[in-house]
């Protein structure tokens, strides 16, 4: 089935799946912005345990599918990851920090003798939230901002900055990306605090926080889009795979791409109505369904503007014809063929996930929960 | 063509994957066993109905999630490290070791992480067979996660099923089934989650001896070592066969390994196994034609180590110097002669890629001999032993020295891990033998040995990779990629850096890790509460 088709299909067939995984992470980050929050919206230690456990049931989704977004991408497009990881070192560990020390936080906070204190591991908590979402968020903008790298014939890649991606930190348009899905972490964390806790105080703070968050949210949106649109972009001559530099290329692929733009607005506007039924309504406990699938709409349609119409997805600002499209950085097409089958198990598992989730998030989170003796309590 | 390796790059690099590996390796094997463990204990409670049986799964499933958190938070580390720290290689070999890595998180990560938040939220909340079935699947995730990366690491240390593309300058799949039913790869899988079983078996039946010693919770005590010392003693035959089946395998497609392994310098036909050894002098250092080393004190096992390898025991085992300086009797290929057929197929794709677009004869002409058996057969294969090449034959063998692992390492890892397996094993009949004589309790001794014993598993457990990862040196692809030319090029001093900051957070995490732990079994079944 699969090895029937050509090779570029596959590779568009693979960038399809890994920016699904890239737009998934990005709304499930709603755990990483939950965690900036709980001081904010938790007053007392009842209402921040809370807080905390209705994220610690999740957080695993989150870091798991950024395994598997970091896993895929190896497996598809090995040339990303051996010049992307081993070039922008220093973004890649910050992110890596962040991640490790929240995959104990939870777990470890309330345990009792834990050494440094449940203030420690809520801090950690923190660190991840800020740091995970702001630098995953700047490392994408790459994706459309270049960095400085060469490639050289054996396929072997040097970053040619000494600063090894702390660079890309220092990029104000890549900036704007990093605090937008920050902003959006915190927006969906608060909609899903109002989703899956039954207590009135945390509802009525987290709806109150909301208008706060969504407002830097959309500057910082915005202003990365309008000005990605405005850009010149990383073009690739399909016949002769040469890199060459087309003014208002993305805006372009939006146009050339009609399905992708409309998944787009549609993406837009679903965030827009998750938030805004929130704001408006007093009682709105679904706003993060709407948010959610538009945050992965969008997210989506963006990652496929970045890699689809003859588009270099991990440009090379240092030497143009080092760029990677999906094409030159893509395994063989034995690897993607074989791999393209195991993918056919994605739907099994989103259907076991999303089945599971009902099962759990049932009943939403109350104090009683928190005091019953028969469930683990972070 | 070594001089151009920046060697403190490549330690640190070395040093910081070594760390992180092994101490990800101190919380994943008691993650893959106990899992079992605890099915098995709610099993039992689903059967019986009986709620003592909750109450002791709940006690191991609490201890479960402390060290699951702290082996996740530890997991992720090791994929980005593939990238930041070994990029060549994730390059080089990213067609096949990538795929791995992507199923274990379709397949195993997400079955794992799904339905382990059933097993300790969903008590009650959903029905008590689901809830078992996620426990069963828990484990069953935690388990096929190993499967996937034991595969990669197996493809490391015996590459099958790919060819060398030298457009791409990459290997390339060309059988997925060779990469995922290789022998290698099978008996490591066993082999290796094997000993996780073994580890969380000694884990559960130390812990519960101290119950016993101390004369807490009793029954709780000792039906939690009737399970574990089943389990472990079944999982311990199954250890024991296929460590035999990988150490033939080794000897087959890893000689030098096997050779330091035993510290073999000079082959022989009838070759005895050292039971127990200790070094006396140290090998020269560099390594030469005249280097020996001997033992202060040895115990052999006449021509066992035949037997182990080749099963006969007339069959002749390749030593160190054989299969440095190679053995014509025995058909052995020096590696002088590897390095200098490597160095060939290493120029002829250098020529292939200078003659791209500038002599399309002569490109095709040297493509042609990338898909030629033959020569695949006869010179890429040494590919990686091209990177030891020198014009000048003195130094030429100097460096075909430089291709033996630390042999006192490998030697004496192999040693304590083969001794401990023994131990444990009877550990767990002795245990059973009591038990079953109703003699357990008074017998203090056996109470403490099992106590005693949980260090010496996960010490015998990190021995165990130490053999297949030091081992192996200094290869990362067994003859095709060293490990020196696999780092990626970034400053020594951001490797330092980050080596310490991971050498800091491990030791917090371990110090907060082991006080928890401590604290929960103080506490014991009853009053391990949720505070």
């Amino acid at each position: 089935m699969f090895g029937e088709l050509s090779h570029l299909a596959l590779q568009q067939y693979w960038w399809i799946i890994v920016s699904l995984l890239g737009a998934l992470l990005v709304f499930l980050m709603f755990v990483q912005g939950g965690q900036t929050l709980i001081y904010t919206i938790g007053k007392n230690d009842m209402q921040r345990t809370m807080l905390v456990n209705t994220l610690g049931r999740k957080w695993e989704f989150t870091f798991t599918t950024l395994v598997t977004f970091g896993g895929a991408f190896f497996a598809s497009f090995p040339l990303f990851y051996s010049t992307s990881f081993g070039g922008a070192y220093w973004v890649w560990m910050a992110i890596l920090f962040a991640f490790v020390l929240q995959a104990i936080a939870y777990e470890f906070r309330s345990r009792p003798n834990n050494v440094f204190g449940a203030r420690t591991y809520e801090t950690f908590l923190l660190i991840n939230g800020l740091f995970g979402t702001v630098l995953i968020g700047t490392a994408v903008a790459t994706f459309f901002t270049g960095s400085a790298f060469s490639v050289n014939e054996m396929n072997q890649s040097q970053w040619e900055l000494k600063s090894h991606g702390l660079e890309a930190a220092l990029n104000l348009h890549n900036l704007s990306l990093g605090l937008a899905v920050f902003f959006l972490a915190r927006v969906l964390g608060l909609l899903y605090f109002m989703n899956s806790i039954k207590e009135e105080e945390i509802f009525a703070r987290s709806r109150k926080h909301l208008i706060f968050n969504a407002i830097p949210f959309l500057v910082f949106f915005l202003t990365f889009v309008i000005w990605l649109m405005l850009r010149d972009g990383f073009a690739v001559n399909p016949e002769t795979q040469e890199v060459y530099m087309e003014s208002f290329k993305y805006f372009n692929n939006l146009m050339a791409m009609p399905l992708v733009l409309i998944l787009f607005l549609i993406g837009v506007v679903g965030v827009l109505l998750g938030l805004g039924a929130s704001i408006i309504k007093a009682d709105c406990t679904k706003g993060i369904w709407a948010a959610g699938a538009g945050t992965v709409l969008t997210v989506f349609s963006l990652l496929l503007v970045a890699g689809f119409n003859n588009t270099s997805f991990y440009p090379s600002t240092f030497d143009l014809q080092s760029s990677l499209t999906i094409q030159n950085s893509s395994s063989s097409h034995f690897t993607l063929t074989a791999m393209s089958y195991v993918s056919l198990m994605v739907p099994f598992v989103f259907a076991y996930i999303w089945y599971v989730w009902k099962a759990m998030n049932n009943k939403p989170i109350n104090e009683d929960e928190m005091q019953s003796d028969d469930i683990h309590v972070y | 063509m070594l001089e151009n390796i920046d060697l403190s790059l490549v330690n640190w690099s070395r040093a910081q994957f070594a760390l992180t590996a092994m101490f990800h390796w101190l919380f994943v094997p008691l993650t893959l066993g106990l899992s079992f463990i605890i099915a098995f204990m709610e099993t039992i409670y689903l059967k019986t109905g009986n709620p003592e049986w909750k109450r002791i799964t709940k006690f191991w499933m609490k201890l479960f999630g402390i060290n699951f958190a702290i082996g996740v938070a530890t997991g992720i580390i090791l994929e980005f490290e593939f990238g930041t720290n070994w990029s060549n290689y994730s390059w080089f070999v990213g067609d096949i070791f990538g795929a791995p890595l992507a199923i274990e998180g379709i397949m195993a990560f997400f079955m794992e992480s799904t339905f382990i938040a059933v097993m300790f939220f969903g008590w009650g909340k959903v029905s008590k067979k689901f809830h078992l079935t996620a426990t069963w699947l828990t484990a069953a995730g935690a388990n096929l996660s190993a499967l996937w990366i034991l595969v990669a690491n197996g493809w490391m240390q015996n590459p099958v099923g790919m060819k060398f593309n030298p457009e791409t300058a990459r290997n390339e799949m060309e059988s997925f089934w060779d990469v995922f039913l290789s022998p290698t790869a099978v008996t490591k899988f066993l082999h290796t989650t094997t000993s996780g079983y073994v580890l969380a078996a000694l884990f559960v039946v130390g812990i519960s001896s101290w119950f016993l010693l101390k004369k807490r919770h009793v029954l709780f005590a000792k039906r939690s070592i009737v399970i574990a010392a089943i389990f472990g003693l079944v999982s311990s035959v199954m250890l024991v066969a296929s460590g035999d089946g990988s150490a033939r395998d080794v000897a087959k497609t890893q000689p030098m390994k096997f050779a330091a392994m035993e510290s073999l310098y000079e082959g022989q036909t009838q070759a005895p196994l050292i039971a127990i050894g200790l070094f006396g002098k140290e090998h020269d250092d560099p390594m030469n034609r005249d280097s020996d080393q001997e033992f202060l004190v040895k115990i052999e096992i006449p021509n066992m180590l035949s037997y182990l390898a080749f099963l006969k025991v007339d069959a002749f085992v390749p030593g160190i110097k054989d299969l440095v300086l190679g053995n014509e009797q025995h058909n052995i290929m020096s590696y002088k002669e590897k390095i200098i057929r490597g160095y060939e197929a290493q120029q002829t794709l250098k020529a292939f890629k200078e003659a791209k677009g500038v002599d399309e004869e002569k490109y095709n002409e040297l493509k042609a001999r990338f898909d030629d058996e033959e020569w695949i057969e006869n010179y890429f294969r040494y590919f990686g032993y091209g990177n030891y090449y020198d014009p000048n034959p003195e130094q030429l063998e100097l460096n075909a020295f430089k291709i033996v692992p630390p042999i006192s390492l490998s030697f004496y890892a192999f040693h304590i891990m083969v001794i401990l397996g023994g131990h444990f094993m009877l550990l767990f009949m002795v245990v059973l033998w009591l038990i079953y004589r109703k003699k357990l309790e008074s017998n203090k001794v056996v109470l403490y040995t099992a106590l005693w014993t949980i260090p010496l598993a996960y010490i015998a457990s990190q021995a165990g990779w130490i053999v297949a990862e030091v081992g192996r040196q200094p290869w990362v692809i067994q003859d095709l990629m060293p490990t020196m030319t696999a780092v990626s090029k970034i400053d020594t001093s951001s490797v330092m850096i980050t080596f310490w900051l991971f050498t800091i957070t491990f030791v917090a995490l371990a110090i907060a890790e082991v006080k928890i732990m401590v604290k929960q079994i103080k506490n014991g079944p009853k009053e391990g509460g949720h505070n």
